[in-house]
């Protein structure tokens, strides 16, 4: 009978799930993505409770009140059952109200912003644990990793010791992406001029895919990662490796790395200049440029009166390849000062900027 | 603008011939083959001499009949290119492993599932909700049109003029690459300067305008031109979907309208509402486009939901299950549409809090829909069950639908969702609530009102065929997708390096061919129909023993609708009618009221599509001369009070009368 | 018609309005019609008022609301349109009385205080194009230029629809047609007198008093 076929084919992604083979959400390797995972089993049971009943009735009501099927009382105006309603409405509710609680919870327990206050099930963060601080650019078409306490930077490889706590500082250079290693953590937006945090840890070692899960252009499909957890000792190695390679990552190098490119090799970098993710966060990596978080400054001190009808320019749109090139665009200049003559903040200690959130 | 690179002319602006995909050889052969088919349908309208005809009885009609029927119409061919899309995408995607580039640059790639998402929700999904309302509404409340006859027909030829810039835009330029929602800032004109989003943003507009018109007009109509006895918690269930619905549309569209404009601004004048420079804020265009998208997705499902009112307890032969909790639970469901817009970007980080509130009222949704599901199945029990093609796709929806809206409930828990948005997952969630609860509920009820509208029911033997092809090729097309959101796959994308996604690829294929053939089928059903149609007479106008007024009526009913207006008691006011031993007025015909047909809409609605390709050309001269043109056109049609006539009595005695011998079997 | 259950044993209920009245007239859902695209409309200000608030306050570095608006003669452009108003006032209660050529004449005096609303504003524009503080200079800016702008288009057509009813009500007099139409002008006139009682609040006074 067709329907039967229908159950089995409902009931197959079921017996896949179950069998958790290689559907990475069923079975990640870090703490924060195995809650979330956790949470969707719940959710789904409870759901469930709910959908199989339903399905069940619809079969069996259909064949068993079929015309043919003569026996059956036909109750043609009965249209109405107090008792009936309230447990249909009251039956959902009470599923909602226990996915509700535990949509509260768990929302604010699992927030990306909030810092991990345990390593697994089992181990909590030990007491004055510094987390590894990784700055994130969402590029067209890469992603740039900045590890600003160990100096250095790299395309198209992300790497962090297993069971230490990782900050993701995020942000993009030009259009919304979003940094997603499934296997780690759920996914956060990067957004230009924006900075998006994501708190994760990573349980096992592995090589792990990393992609980024929003739309971002032409060479989207190729924005892919490696995330490698690796032990304290690896860890070090792959810095090692990073700091041999002789690369500086500095303004002009980040300014030609910003161009739309797709398919990059990994690229590794030894320097990385101090400022640059606030530059780059900030949108002034062109240092002629005011730097995102000085105009807010500016604006929120009453701006600069008429004066902020001149302090602007003009330069060439951006070159999108096939797609043309944008038309020119305006921006504000930076300020300068005798002792400040190219308006770059030499503070390395900049203040946070526009944080979402 | 003085570093503006833009090559443009003062005749053409920026469109040149490189604007003629002529080097892209699959283009090439679509453009053939709509031109040969359009050449042919051309040749057999003048040597059948059906242009007069054509003018006459349906470009220039404001009979909603006829209107709702050419909105159907509109959508049915908009579901050929929108599903050709997903079959470009289906193949591509199935074939592009291991190296392999499939056989679709991004450049195309982008542009098919844009248009696909797109043309899917504004010209198939939208068209065929307007046209069933337009078609039935009256009908059902007992009026003889809606309030608006004329602004009905613009309404529809502005749906029809964005539909034709889309369609203008696969053969002249491009198409937008942006996704079907087209966020900032990549939807801006630093990173898409092309034409692609200009085309979108004005087919979008045109097509808009006619929406939200239409949506005035029901809701004037629902509200004004019931027959008399028939209060509100008397009216049909699928007049107060019908009115939800509208009441969404109206309060929604402008809000689409709206940032929209502002998109226009940043990139015809350089405004900064989205840009990232000069204070320009792309989540803003977010918030927006998704304050608009919620209800926009609860404007698509309402009307179905109020088929399968209607369609349940005619085919149950009871009457519907809980009326009133039915309309309590629409309209909360239409309340609610309005405060859960921010699941759609749990990710874009706006604090716990924030995502918690938004994910618990997303739940919420789904007590009252939740609700209406029981209520059809106590319809279905102790009833008399006629399994006919309506109430097929009706036992397919509540099947498939009630899994879709697990899955939403399971995104709407944010922590979830950062695992599950933009995946497959999500792709597998959203068809399966559109296509489980919109499309099977349209088809449900194009079958069911189809004879209503043409005198004829559909073939049942190719619409079994094309619902068990849809139903099954929705399973084989869809559960696979679920599972590659679990495994972490990503959508948009136009290849993939891990080989052990392929084999689900292919199976998602494999049912997307299905499809294909349920598709082809119901083309099948139409053909096979037509030339079966004497013997698939309606002559009762109540082919079902129907319930609700329109079954009252003969079918198709004459011009009029009612020779003489109903009265209403209850609810089912014509199964009332039928128990109660009513008798149709044989004579004592009044002369009737009604409006006359005009061509100033498909005019008007021409002269926007003309200042929508110049405005996305650049083609500034003609885009004030055309703005210029609809403002006078506007005008003069201001000056025209000749809109009206009456139809004699004799004539309405005759109309009658021949139904009167049709009804006695002859 | 009585209901159902009024009618006595055995006699059948009415199930047709026979006696001929129309049951509903065209034209008696315009005002309803036209009320509820007028509130689609405010919706739209609604988006242009919350990205206003949103974006109101990003100068940009450049000019900010107490460095542009001239509030005199924003006063004065106010003036202008809530004397519009009270002129549309006056011109339908002469319509209710019948007496054309009164309509007539505070038709007109409306379309001259809304040509000069108008004029005004297009001054203001100017003037602020021309010290540079252009849409395109800042979020803030491109939002006042939308809002204010928007709601000067719609004075515009209100003008441009004003005439044409004047032609109108001065070829075929005051009859039915022409007395919805005023009405809904009438609707469309006062809602953007609102309208302006919004942007002038919100965004001009609350814009210098920061």
């Amino acid at each position: 009978m067709p329907r039967k076929i229908l159950r089995l084919l409902a009931l197959a992604p079921l017996a896949i799930l179950l069998s958790g083979c290689k559907l990475v959400v069923m079975s990640p390797s870090g703490d924060v993505a195995l809650q979330q995972r956790d949470l969707i089993v719940a959710s789904t049971l409870l759901m469930l409770m709910i959908i199989v009943p339903v399905m069940a009735l619809t079969v069996f009501f259909a064949w068993r009140y079929r015309q043919s099927n003569t026996k059956a009382t036909y109750d043609p105006d009965w249209h109405h059952s107090t008792r009936l309603e309230v447990v249909i409405w009251a039956a959902p509710l009470a599923i909602v109200i226990v996915l509700g609680a535990m949509t509260w919870v768990s929302t604010h327990l699992l927030d990306p912003y909030r810092p991990l206050d345990r390593i697994d099930a089992s181990r909590t963060v030990p007491e004055g644990t510094q987390p590894l601080v990784v700055e994130v650019v969402a590029l067209d078409w890469k992603w740039l990793f900045i590890y600003p306490e160990q100096g250095i930077a790299t395309v198209n490889e992300l790497a962090a010791p297993v069971d230490r706590p990782i900050t993701f500082h995020i942000t993009s250079s030009s259009v919304m992406n979003s940094l997603s290693i499934p296997a780690l953590a759920g996914q956060i937006y990067a957004m230009p001029g924006m900075q998006t945090k994501l708190h994760a840890v990573i349980n096992h070692a592995g090589v792990y895919d990393g992609l980024s899960a929003n739309y971002s252009g032409a060479g989207f499909s190729d924005m892919r990662f490696k995330f490698h957890g690796v032990s304290e000792a690896e860890f070090e190695q792959w810095v090692e490796q990073a700091r041999a390679s002789g690369n500086t990552l500095g303004r002009p190098e980040y300014t030609e790395l910003e161009r739309p490119t797709a398919r990059e090799a990994v690229r590794r970098y030894a320097t990385v200049a101090p400022d640059l993710f606030h530059a780059i966060l900030n949108r002034c990596v062109d240092s002629t440029k005011m730097c995102a978080d000085e105009m807010m400054r500016v604006d929120a001190r009453g701006s600069m009166g008429h004066a902020g009808t001149y302090n602007v320019a003009v330069r060439e749109g951006r070159d999108n390849g096939e797609r043309g090139r944008g038309p020119a665009q305006t921006y504000v200049l930076a300020i300068c000062t005798t002792s400040d003559p190219y308006g770059i903040r030499q503070t390395a200690a900049a203040q946070p900027t526009q944080q979402v959130n | 603008m003085t570093l503006d690179p833009e090559q443009t002319s003062f005749l053409f602006g920026r469109l040149t011939l490189g604007a003629l995909p002529l080097h892209e050889p699959i283009l090439v052969a679509t453009f053939a083959a709509v031109a040969l088919g359009g050449l042919a349908v051309v040749a057999a309208l003048t040597y059948y001499k059906l242009w007069g005809y054509l003018w006459r009885e349906w470009i220039t009609t404001v009979d909603h009949k006829r209107i709702g029927i050419m909105y159907i119409i509109l959508a049915l061919v908009m579901l050929l290119r929108g599903f050709s899309d997903a079959i470009m995408m289906r193949l591509q995607q199935a074939i592009a492993f291991n190296g392999s580039e499939g056989y679709l640059p991004p450049h195309h790639y982008d542009q098919i599932f844009t248009a696909h998402g797109v043309i899917m929700i504004f010209f198939v999904a939208m068209p065929l909700v307007t046209g069933l309302m337009n078609l039935v509404v009256p009908l059902q409340i007992g009026a003889r049109d809606v309030s608006f006859p004329f602004l009905n027909n613009f309404s529809f030829w502005m749906t029809t003029g964005g539909a034709v810039l889309v369609m203008m835009s696969l053969f002249v330029g491009e198409f937008a690459q942006t996704g079907w929602l087209a966020y900032a800032p990549l939807s801006g004109s630093q990173f898409s300067p092309g034409v692609g989003v200009d085309y979108y943003i004005w087919a979008l507009q045109v097509a808009g305008v006619g929406t939200l018109l239409s949506g005035v007009n029901l809701l004037a109509t629902i509200v004004k031109m019931r027959a008399p006895g028939m209060t509100l918690m008397k009216m049909p269930v699928f007049t107060w979907t019908a009115l939800c619905t509208n009441a969404l549309i109206v309060a929604s569209f402008p809000v689409l309208t709206g940032v929209l404009a502002l998109l226009t601004l940043d990139r015809y004048v350089g405004t900064n509402f989205f840009t990232n420079e000069l204070g320009g804020n792309p989540m803003m265009y977010v918030n927006l486009i998704w304050i608009w998208g919620h209800p926009e997705v609860y404007i698509l499902i309402l009307p179905a939901f109020g088929v399968f009112s209607e369609v349940v307890a005619t085919f149950c032969r009871k009457r519907l299950f809980g009326y009133t909790s039915m309309v309590y639970a629409t309209v909360v469901i239409t309340i609610l549409s309005y405060i859960v817009w921010l699941h759609h970007f749990f990710t874009m980080g706006s604090g716990a809090s924030v995502n918690a509130f938004f994910g618990i009222t997303t739940m919420i949704i789904s007590i009252p829909t939740g609700a209406k599901i029981f209520n059809w199945l106590f319809t279905m029990y102790r009833g008399r069950i006629r399994f006919e093609v309506p109430m097929l796709w009706t036992i397919g929806f509540m099947l498939t639908f009630v899994v879709g809206g697990m899955t939403g409930v399971m995104l709407a828990v944010p922590p979830a969702d950062f695992q599950f948005h933009n995946t497959l997952f999500l792709i597998a969630h959203f068809h399966n609530v559109i296509i489980g609860g919109v499309v099977f509920g349209m088809f449900a009820g194009i079958v069911y009102w189809f004879p209503k509208a043409f005198g004829f029911k559909l073939d049942p033997f190719w619409g079994k065929m094309s619902f068990w092809f849809w139903l099954v090729g929705f399973w084989v097309a869809f559960m696979p997708l679920y599972i590659l959101g679990l495994m972490g796959v990503t959508r948009r994308l136009s290849r993939f390096e891990d080989p052990s996604l392929q084999i689900w690829f292919v199976i998602a294929a494999f049912g997307a061919v299905l499809i294909a053939f349920g598709i082809l089928f119901f083309i099948v059903q139409l053909v096979v129909s037509f030339m079966r149609r004497e013997q698939l007479r309606d002559l009762t106008g109540d082919p079902w023993d129907g319930r609700t007024l329109e079954w009252s009526t003969s079918s198709p009913p004459p011009a009029y609708n009612f020779a003489f207006t109903p009265v209403v008691y209850d609810h089912d006011a014509w199964w009332d009618m039928k128990k109660r031993g009513h008798e149709r007025p044989l004579q004592g015909f009044h002369p009737i009221h009604m409006p006359k047909g005009t061509g100033a809409g498909a005019i008007l609605s021409a002269l926007c599509v003309a200042f929508g390709f110049a405005m996305i050309w650049h083609i500034w001269w003609l885009a004030a001369a055309t703005f210029a043109l609809t403002i006078i056109a506007t005008i003069v049609h201001t000056f025209n009070y000749n809109r009206d006539f009456y139809i004699p009595a004799a004539e309405v005695a005759q109309t009658e009368g021949g139904r009167t011998r049709q009804l006695a079997g002859e | 018609m009585q209901a159902a259950h009024d009618a006595p044993l055995g006699e059948k209920p009415v199930f047709y309005v026979t006696d001929g009245h129309e049951h509903v007239h065209s034209g008696d859902s315009t005002a309803l019609g036209f009320w509820v695209y007028l509130m689609s409309d405010c919706l739209i200000f609604a988006v242009l008022f919350a990205t206003y608030g949103v974006l109101g306050r990003n100068f940009a570095a450049g000019p900010t609301p107490a460095d542009l608006f001239d509030l005199p003669l924003v006063a004065i452009n106010t003036a202008m349109l809530l004397f519009s108003s009270i002129t549309y006032g006056f011109a339908m209660l002469a319509m209710e009385k019948g007496k054309q050529s009164s309509v007539l004449l505070w038709l007109g005096i409306t379309g001259l205080f809304g040509a000069a609303f108008i004029g005004i504003e297009l001054y203001e524009f100017s003037h602020l194009i021309h010290l540079g503080a252009t849409p395109q200079r800042s979020a803030f800016l491109s939002s006042f230029f939308a809002l204010v702008g928007t709601h000067g288009l719609h004075v515009t057509v209100g003008i441009i629809w004003l005439i044409t009813l004047m032609v109108q009500v001065r070829r075929r007099g005051l009859g039915v047609e022409s007395r919805r139409r005023l009405l809904c002008l009438s609707m469309f006139w006062h809602f953007l007198d609102v309208i302006w009682i919004g942007v002038f609040s919100f965004v001009y006074l609350m814009g210098v008093l920061q």
